[in-house]
Protein backbone atom coordinates (compact mmCIF):
# COMPACT_ATOMS: atom_id res chain seq x y z
CA UNK A 1 0.00 0.00 0.00
CA UNK A 2 2.87 2.55 0.54
CA UNK A 3 3.98 2.89 -2.96
CA UNK A 4 1.33 5.82 -3.51
CA UNK A 5 1.75 8.52 -0.91
CA UNK A 6 1.11 12.02 0.30
CA UNK A 7 4.80 12.85 -2.09
CA UNK A 8 2.94 12.45 -5.08
CA UNK A 9 0.57 15.73 -4.50
CA UNK A 10 2.18 17.98 -7.06
CA UNK A 11 3.39 15.58 -9.63
CA UNK A 12 2.26 16.45 -12.97
CA UNK A 13 2.70 14.58 -16.33
CA UNK A 14 3.64 15.46 -19.56
CA UNK A 15 1.48 17.60 -22.03
CA UNK A 16 -0.66 14.96 -24.37
CA UNK A 17 -2.11 16.44 -26.88
CA UNK A 18 -5.34 14.75 -28.44
CA UNK A 19 -7.21 15.84 -31.92
CA UNK A 20 -10.52 15.31 -32.09
CA UNK A 21 -12.05 13.46 -34.83
CA UNK A 22 -16.23 13.64 -35.60
CA UNK A 23 -15.74 9.97 -36.38
CA UNK A 24 -14.68 9.25 -32.86
CA UNK A 25 -17.48 11.72 -31.37
CA UNK A 26 -20.39 9.57 -33.05
CA UNK A 27 -18.93 6.73 -32.28
CA UNK A 28 -18.37 7.22 -28.57
CA UNK A 29 -22.13 9.00 -28.60
CA UNK A 30 -23.20 5.37 -30.08
CA UNK A 31 -21.50 3.47 -27.51
CA UNK A 32 -23.68 5.40 -25.01
CA UNK A 33 -27.17 5.06 -26.98
CA UNK A 34 -27.54 8.85 -27.45
CA UNK A 35 -28.65 9.91 -30.28
CA UNK A 36 -28.41 13.81 -30.22
CA UNK A 37 -27.90 15.34 -33.66
CA UNK A 38 -24.78 17.82 -32.86
CA UNK A 39 -22.84 14.78 -31.99
CA UNK A 40 -23.38 13.77 -35.56
CA UNK A 41 -22.41 17.50 -37.03
CA UNK A 42 -19.39 17.62 -34.46
CA UNK A 43 -20.69 20.84 -33.08
CA UNK A 44 -20.33 19.14 -29.52
CA UNK A 45 -18.96 15.92 -28.12
CA UNK A 46 -20.81 14.24 -25.08
CA UNK A 47 -20.48 15.69 -21.91
CA UNK A 48 -18.44 12.60 -20.89
CA UNK A 49 -15.70 12.90 -24.19
CA UNK A 50 -12.59 13.68 -22.58
CA UNK A 51 -12.25 10.02 -21.01
CA UNK A 52 -11.30 9.19 -24.22
CA UNK A 53 -8.41 11.26 -23.84
CA UNK A 54 -6.33 8.21 -22.11
CA UNK A 55 -3.28 9.43 -20.28
CA UNK A 56 -0.66 7.90 -17.77
CA UNK A 57 -1.44 9.56 -14.56
CA UNK A 58 1.73 10.40 -12.41
CA UNK A 59 2.67 8.07 -10.09
CA UNK A 60 0.04 5.60 -11.11
CA UNK A 61 0.99 4.25 -14.57
CA UNK A 62 2.56 1.35 -13.12
CA UNK A 63 0.23 -0.55 -10.95
CA UNK A 64 -2.23 -2.96 -11.59
CA UNK A 65 -5.73 -1.69 -13.09
CA UNK A 66 -7.51 -4.08 -10.73
CA UNK A 67 -6.44 -2.07 -7.69
CA UNK A 68 -8.72 0.62 -8.28
CA UNK A 69 -11.81 1.41 -7.98
CA UNK A 70 -13.68 4.47 -9.48
CA UNK A 71 -15.42 6.73 -7.22
CA UNK A 72 -16.10 9.71 -8.43
CA UNK A 73 -15.69 11.83 -11.78
CA UNK A 74 -16.41 15.37 -12.60
CA UNK A 75 -16.15 17.65 -15.82
CA UNK A 76 -16.73 20.81 -16.16
CA UNK A 77 -16.24 22.99 -19.57
CA UNK A 78 -15.32 26.00 -20.81
CA UNK A 79 -17.17 25.65 -23.73
CA UNK A 80 -18.09 22.15 -25.47
CA UNK A 81 -15.38 20.17 -27.26
CA UNK A 82 -15.99 20.22 -31.00
CA UNK A 83 -14.69 17.84 -33.75
CA UNK A 84 -11.25 19.40 -35.15
CA UNK A 85 -10.20 20.50 -31.51
CA UNK A 86 -6.40 20.19 -30.71
CA UNK A 87 -6.92 19.20 -26.88
CA UNK A 88 -3.67 19.67 -24.60
CA UNK A 89 -3.69 17.76 -21.48
CA UNK A 90 -2.06 18.24 -18.43
CA UNK A 91 -3.01 15.25 -15.36
CA UNK A 92 -1.87 16.25 -11.75
CA UNK A 93 -1.94 14.57 -8.38
CA UNK A 94 -4.20 16.92 -6.19
CA UNK A 95 -4.63 14.78 -2.93
CA UNK A 96 -3.92 11.57 -1.71
CA UNK A 97 -5.60 10.27 1.67
CA UNK A 98 -5.59 7.29 3.31
CA UNK A 99 -9.45 6.78 4.55
CA UNK A 100 -11.08 3.72 6.26
CA UNK A 101 -13.82 1.92 3.68
CA UNK A 102 -16.57 -0.58 4.43
CA UNK A 103 -13.79 -2.74 2.97
CA UNK A 104 -11.21 -2.25 4.96
CA UNK A 105 -8.56 0.61 4.59
CA UNK A 106 -8.02 2.35 0.78
CA UNK A 107 -5.85 4.99 -0.52
CA UNK A 108 -7.66 8.01 -2.32
CA UNK A 109 -6.34 9.34 -4.79
CA UNK A 110 -7.89 12.77 -6.47
CA UNK A 111 -6.23 13.31 -9.83
CA UNK A 112 -7.07 16.43 -11.98
CA UNK A 113 -6.84 16.88 -15.83
CA UNK A 114 -6.83 20.46 -17.35
CA UNK A 115 -7.23 20.36 -21.39
CA UNK A 116 -6.73 23.45 -23.19
CA UNK A 117 -7.04 24.25 -27.22
CA UNK A 118 -4.47 25.52 -29.51
CA UNK A 119 -4.76 28.85 -28.58
CA UNK A 120 -4.08 27.93 -24.85
CA UNK A 121 -7.59 28.75 -24.01
CA UNK A 122 -9.42 26.34 -21.05
CA UNK A 123 -11.76 24.14 -23.10
CA UNK A 124 -12.45 20.85 -20.11
CA UNK A 125 -10.94 20.45 -16.88
CA UNK A 126 -11.69 16.99 -15.25
CA UNK A 127 -11.27 15.52 -11.75
CA UNK A 128 -11.26 11.98 -10.83
CA UNK A 129 -11.44 10.24 -7.62
CA UNK A 130 -9.91 6.74 -7.46
CA UNK A 131 -9.56 4.40 -4.62
CA UNK A 132 -6.69 2.14 -4.42
CA UNK A 133 -6.48 -1.03 -2.76
CA UNK B 1 -36.58 24.84 -14.98
CA UNK B 2 -37.31 25.96 -11.20
CA UNK B 3 -36.24 25.15 -8.31
CA UNK B 4 -37.62 21.51 -7.03
CA UNK B 5 -39.13 20.32 -10.24
CA UNK B 6 -38.66 16.99 -11.26
CA UNK B 7 -37.52 16.42 -14.60
CA UNK B 8 -38.87 14.01 -17.15
CA UNK B 9 -36.66 10.70 -16.77
CA UNK B 10 -34.79 9.49 -19.67
CA UNK B 11 -34.71 5.59 -19.98
CA UNK B 12 -32.30 3.27 -21.20
CA UNK B 13 -32.27 0.24 -22.90
CA UNK B 14 -31.07 -2.58 -20.83
CA UNK B 15 -27.53 -2.25 -20.92
CA UNK B 16 -25.79 -5.29 -23.17
CA UNK B 17 -22.87 -7.15 -23.67
CA UNK B 18 -22.13 -5.86 -27.39
CA UNK B 19 -22.25 -2.81 -25.77
CA UNK B 20 -19.62 -2.76 -23.36
CA UNK B 21 -17.51 -3.90 -25.89
CA UNK B 22 -18.68 -1.03 -28.28
CA UNK B 23 -18.01 1.50 -24.93
CA UNK B 24 -14.34 -0.32 -24.71
CA UNK B 25 -13.68 0.67 -27.99
CA UNK B 26 -14.94 4.04 -28.12
CA UNK B 27 -13.66 5.23 -24.31
CA UNK B 28 -10.27 3.23 -24.62
CA UNK B 29 -10.66 2.15 -21.55
CA UNK B 30 -10.05 -1.59 -22.07
CA UNK B 31 -9.86 -3.18 -19.06
CA UNK B 32 -11.46 -6.81 -19.35
CA UNK B 33 -13.14 -7.12 -16.46
CA UNK B 34 -15.61 -4.89 -18.59
CA UNK B 35 -15.88 -7.42 -21.45
CA UNK B 36 -14.30 -10.82 -20.26
CA UNK B 37 -16.16 -12.98 -17.91
CA UNK B 38 -13.37 -14.97 -16.57
CA UNK B 39 -11.00 -12.29 -15.72
CA UNK B 40 -14.15 -10.30 -14.18
CA UNK B 41 -14.79 -13.61 -12.14
CA UNK B 42 -10.61 -14.09 -11.69
CA UNK B 43 -11.24 -10.52 -9.51
CA UNK B 44 -14.05 -12.01 -7.45
CA UNK B 45 -17.17 -10.86 -9.42
CA UNK B 46 -20.30 -12.87 -11.19
CA UNK B 47 -19.40 -11.84 -14.51
CA UNK B 48 -18.65 -8.21 -16.40
CA UNK B 49 -19.62 -4.91 -14.84
CA UNK B 50 -20.29 -2.24 -16.62
CA UNK B 51 -17.93 0.79 -17.05
CA UNK B 52 -18.83 3.59 -14.57
CA UNK B 53 -18.01 5.63 -17.25
CA UNK B 54 -21.10 4.29 -19.27
CA UNK B 55 -23.40 5.31 -16.53
CA UNK B 56 -21.79 8.69 -16.04
CA UNK B 57 -22.10 8.56 -19.85
CA UNK B 58 -26.12 8.00 -19.51
CA UNK B 59 -26.17 11.08 -17.05
CA UNK B 60 -23.87 13.15 -19.27
CA UNK B 61 -26.54 12.05 -22.38
CA UNK B 62 -29.28 13.09 -19.61
CA UNK B 63 -28.10 16.81 -19.47
CA UNK B 64 -27.13 16.84 -22.60
CA UNK B 65 -31.22 16.44 -23.18
CA UNK B 66 -32.02 19.07 -20.77
CA UNK B 67 -30.13 21.92 -22.01
CA UNK B 68 -28.76 20.94 -25.34
CA UNK B 69 -24.85 19.62 -25.79
CA UNK B 70 -23.45 23.17 -26.21
CA UNK B 71 -24.85 24.18 -23.05
CA UNK B 72 -23.81 21.43 -20.34
CA UNK B 73 -21.13 23.13 -18.02
CA UNK B 74 -20.27 20.56 -15.38
CA UNK B 75 -21.38 16.98 -14.58
CA UNK B 76 -20.36 15.18 -11.59
CA UNK B 77 -21.12 11.70 -10.03
CA UNK B 78 -20.36 9.33 -7.61
CA UNK B 79 -19.80 5.60 -8.42
CA UNK B 80 -22.21 3.98 -5.67
CA UNK B 81 -22.98 0.82 -7.19
CA UNK B 82 -21.99 -1.97 -10.02
CA UNK B 83 -24.04 -2.36 -13.15
CA UNK B 84 -24.24 -5.46 -14.79
CA UNK B 85 -25.28 -6.33 -18.20
CA UNK B 86 -29.16 -6.95 -18.05
CA UNK B 87 -29.57 -3.82 -16.36
CA UNK B 88 -31.94 -1.05 -17.28
CA UNK B 89 -31.17 2.16 -15.73
CA UNK B 90 -33.36 4.90 -15.53
CA UNK B 91 -31.98 8.94 -15.15
CA UNK B 92 -33.73 11.02 -12.96
CA UNK B 93 -33.18 14.47 -12.26
CA UNK B 94 -34.56 17.47 -9.25
CA UNK B 95 -33.54 20.77 -10.07
CA UNK B 96 -31.73 22.02 -6.70
CA UNK B 97 -31.44 25.99 -7.86
CA UNK B 98 -31.80 28.21 -10.75
CA UNK B 99 -29.69 31.37 -10.53
CA UNK B 100 -28.06 33.97 -13.47
CA UNK B 101 -29.13 31.74 -16.57
CA UNK B 102 -27.78 28.86 -14.53
CA UNK B 103 -29.75 25.51 -13.18
CA UNK B 104 -28.21 22.61 -10.92
CA UNK B 105 -29.71 19.90 -10.87
CA UNK B 106 -29.07 16.31 -8.75
CA UNK B 107 -29.06 13.85 -11.29
CA UNK B 108 -28.77 10.09 -10.56
CA UNK B 109 -29.63 6.96 -12.55
CA UNK B 110 -30.93 3.68 -10.76
CA UNK B 111 -31.68 0.40 -11.52
CA UNK B 112 -35.04 -1.55 -11.66
CA UNK B 113 -35.24 -2.30 -8.17
CA UNK B 114 -34.84 1.51 -7.81
CA UNK B 115 -30.88 1.17 -6.10
CA UNK B 116 -29.10 4.53 -7.27
CA UNK B 117 -26.06 3.17 -9.15
CA UNK B 118 -24.82 6.61 -10.28
CA UNK B 119 -25.75 10.20 -7.91
CA UNK B 120 -24.46 13.53 -9.23
CA UNK B 121 -25.37 16.95 -10.15
CA UNK B 122 -24.99 18.94 -13.22
CA UNK B 123 -25.17 22.74 -13.90
CA UNK B 124 -26.48 23.82 -17.37
CA UNK B 125 -27.33 26.84 -18.90
CA UNK B 126 -30.46 27.94 -19.58
CA UNK B 127 -32.70 30.00 -21.88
Amino acid sequence: MADVDAALVGAESEPATFEVEKGAIVKFADAIGDPHPDYREGVAAPPTFPTTFRMAMPGLAELDPARFLHGEQEYAYARPIRAGDRITCVARIASVTEKETRVGKAIFVVAEIDGRDDRGEPVFTGRSTLLLR
Amino acid sequence: MKAGEELQPLRKPAVSKVQLVKYAGASGDYNLIHTDDETARQVGLDGVIAHGMLSMGFLGQYAASLAGPQYVRRVKVRFAAMVRPGDELTCRGVVREVSDGRAVIDIWAENEAGEKVTTGEAEVEIA
